[in-house]
């Protein structure tokens, strides 16, 4: 019985492993293509949207699915992009030091500086996130949008890394260009998969269950404050992973790359996308990586072009691309139309 | 045995004082009716004893240990389970997902184990569907299990409730006016379905509710509150002759005799 159990266990790991195979090799492929054949302007644009889809779907867990409101995530990116882009640089001689100097050296020193990126990010999410998610609604966003600043304001001050002019490493040449579309994609694709894993686990039904009615959720034995502060520090996680990929697709971080107006992007592409929807926050992430890049020609009528587009989409679909369905749900709606309704 | 005993507990908010010394005692296996006119403090003790406020004095015992003070998760997670007076279900979630949600404390596996679906994640999972959907089956509730919650009929919203508290496993489960708002056939089933919690689930309640018909008809025993005070306590015949309780609900002495009680708006 036991024994067959165990069978049962291998074959179904067995066929993870394929699957996540076939994902690399697929990931890896497209890469290859895009490299070879795009220009590197159109190669930069499909990187920001992946890091993009990496802020939303994580920003998605606490303002979407947890109804926590924070506009402050700018900040946990900045302490992700900082800590992977200062512990890459000194990583770095260190494990070649180990291997030998090649790609092989380089591609552990960046998915370390990675995590390490996620771990502090995380850390600042946990610290960030006991006091403050006390607070609800307008004082949350509040509260958040300044701790964002502070942030920010401090890495501004912060002679050891480079204080406002930025940090861009030990080499004069600046950070090594690490990302590219394998690694953008390849974290995004766990990234998102994890994070979907979560949203549809008791996990995340009890955070759907707080952000519905708090005081029954509570009434339900729900560990209401623990859980929100997990979401919030899974979520500024996230935005480190991603602050670490747009660390090292630059020569340089600077303070000012994550502004308010940095919070701000990621909370519309989650309004845009849906709030609460995992597919939604992917083409929200996609959405405005294309727009802000699309008509960065027009200057100084791109922000004002932008807005108006937000409002337009606000007026026409207040609840965003996809509202709060997934992608599965949408496509039977649109495949058999009404059939729910007769029955 | 006493299950739930509360020692004289006193309750104010500023000036006013909602609970004044009161007392009750609670057996294991009784349907204990909690009754008064608006504003006499039900709402109040419910509160108390689940965890939302903190007793200024006086103790709540709960199967032999002082529960009060206690955050109403840890209070639940005792095992006291209670429904909403303004209905509060998760909305937005199915019926089956409103009641799976209140498995959430017997969860064994973890957030790691969701993130990467190991078995024991998938076994607790179906666990949950599976006591989840016989709940609904006791409610009456099997044919909605997919709908959203919000969608539900008023009365069937009720009843859900009452399964999500029972998701908790609880000892003892507090009906805050469950009949609120059902036509009589619904009131009806619902007596059915609260004896069903007594005698087949070995389950104890303690009913707030204003609807007459229910309240007598199940209750073992019942405790008359008004002004924060207790005025009475017995057996619903004791009760419904009780002098005061006649000049609380019907006030005193009016001479008004004709007058029909006022059970449906008190």
């Amino acid at each position: 019985m036991s024994s067959a159990s165990a069978q049962v266990s291998t074959v179904r790991w067995l066929k993870r492993a394929a699957f996540a195979v076939l994902v690399v090799a697929v990931i890896y492929g497209l890469g290859a293509l895009l490299e070879s054949t795009a220009i590197e302007y159109v190669q930069r644009i499909v990187l920001l949207a992946g890091i993009n889809v990496i802020l939303a779907v994580g920003l998605n867990l606490i303002n979407g699915t947890t109804g926590q409101f924070s506009i402050g995530h700018a900040g946990f990116m900045a302490v992700g992009a900082y800590a992977a882009a200062f512990f890459g640089t000194k990583l770095h001689p260190w494990l070649i030091g180990l291997l030998g100097a090649g790609a092989c050296a380089d591609a552990l020193t960046f998915n370390l500086a990675l995590c390490i990126g996620a771990l502090f990010a995380g850390a600042a999410g946990l610290v960030v996130g006991i006091p403050t998610l006390r607070l609800r609604g307008d004082y949350l966003a509040v509260v958040t949008l300044g701790f964002g600043e502070i942030i920010r304001i401090v890495f501004n001050n912060a002679r050891a890394l480079g204080a406002a002019t930025g940090y861009s490493g030990d080499d004069p040449a600046g950070l090594p260009a690490y990302t590219n579309f394998f690694w953008v994609y390849l974290w995004a694709t766990l990234l998102v998969t994890g994070l979907a894993h979560l949203t549809f686990s008791q996990t995340g039904r009890s955070l759907t269950a707080i952000r519905e009615d708090e005081i029954a959720a509570e009434a339900m034995a729900i560990p209401t404050t623990r859980l929100k502060v997990l979401a919030f520090t899974v979520s500024a996680a996230t935005a480190g992973v991603a602050g670490g990929l747009f660390a090292h697709m630059q020569s340089g971080i600077r303070p000012e790359d994550f502004k308010f107006e940095k919070s701000i992007d990621m909370v519309v592409m989650i309004i845009v996308g849906g709030l609460g929807s995992i597919s939604g926050a992917v083409v929200g992430g996609i959405f405005v990586a294309v727009t802000l890049e699309v008509m960065r020609d027009l200057s100084q009528y791109r922000l004002v072009l932008y807005a108006l587009l937000l409002i337009i989409i606000m007026l026409v679909r207040p609840q965003g691309l996809f509202g709060a369905r997934e992608l599965p749900s949408v496509l039977r709606r649109l495949r058999g139309p009404r059939t729910k309704e007769s029955s | 045995m006493s299950l739930l005993a509360l020692e004289r507990v006193n309750k104010r908010f500023g000036g006013l004082r909602a609970l004044g010394d009161v007392s009750f005692v609670l057996e294991s296996g009784q349907i204990f009716g909690l009754i008064g006119p608006n504003g006499a403090g039900k709402t109040t003790l419910f509160n108390v004893v689940t965890g939302v406020y903190r007793p200024d004095t006086g103790r709540v015992v709960f199967d032999g240990e002082d529960i009060s003070g206690l955050r109403p998760a840890a209070v639940a997670a005792r095992g006291i389970a209670r429904t909403f007076q303004n209905i509060r279900l998760f909305r937005s979630l199915t019926v089956e997902e409103n009641v799976m949600v209140a498995g959430h404390h017997m969860q064994q596996a973890s957030l790691i184990g969701a993130v990467f679906r190991t078995q024991s994640h998938a076994k607790d999972e179906l666990a949950l569907r599976t006591r989840a959907h016989e709940l609904l089956q006791i409610m009456g509730l099997s044919a909605f299990a997919g709908d959203v919650a919000g969608s539900l009929p008023y009365g069937s919203q009720r009843r859900l409730e009452i399964a999500r508290a029972l998701m908790l496993k609880p000892k003892l489960i507090l009906l805050d006016e469950p009949a609120a708002g059902m036509n009589s056939q619904e009131a009806d089933e619902l007596k059915r379905q609260i004896r069903f919690l007594r005698d087949e689930l070995k389950l104890s309640v303690l009913l707030v509710e204003h609807n007459m018909s229910v309240v007598m008809g199940v209750c073992d025993r019942i405790h008359v509150v008004d002004h924060g005070e207790t005025i009475a306590e017995g057996t619903p015949e004791e009760v419904r002759r009780h002098p005061r309780v006649l000049a609380a609900y019907l006030g005193k002495e009016s001479g008004e005799s004709g007058r029909p009680a006022r059970s449906s708006e008190a």
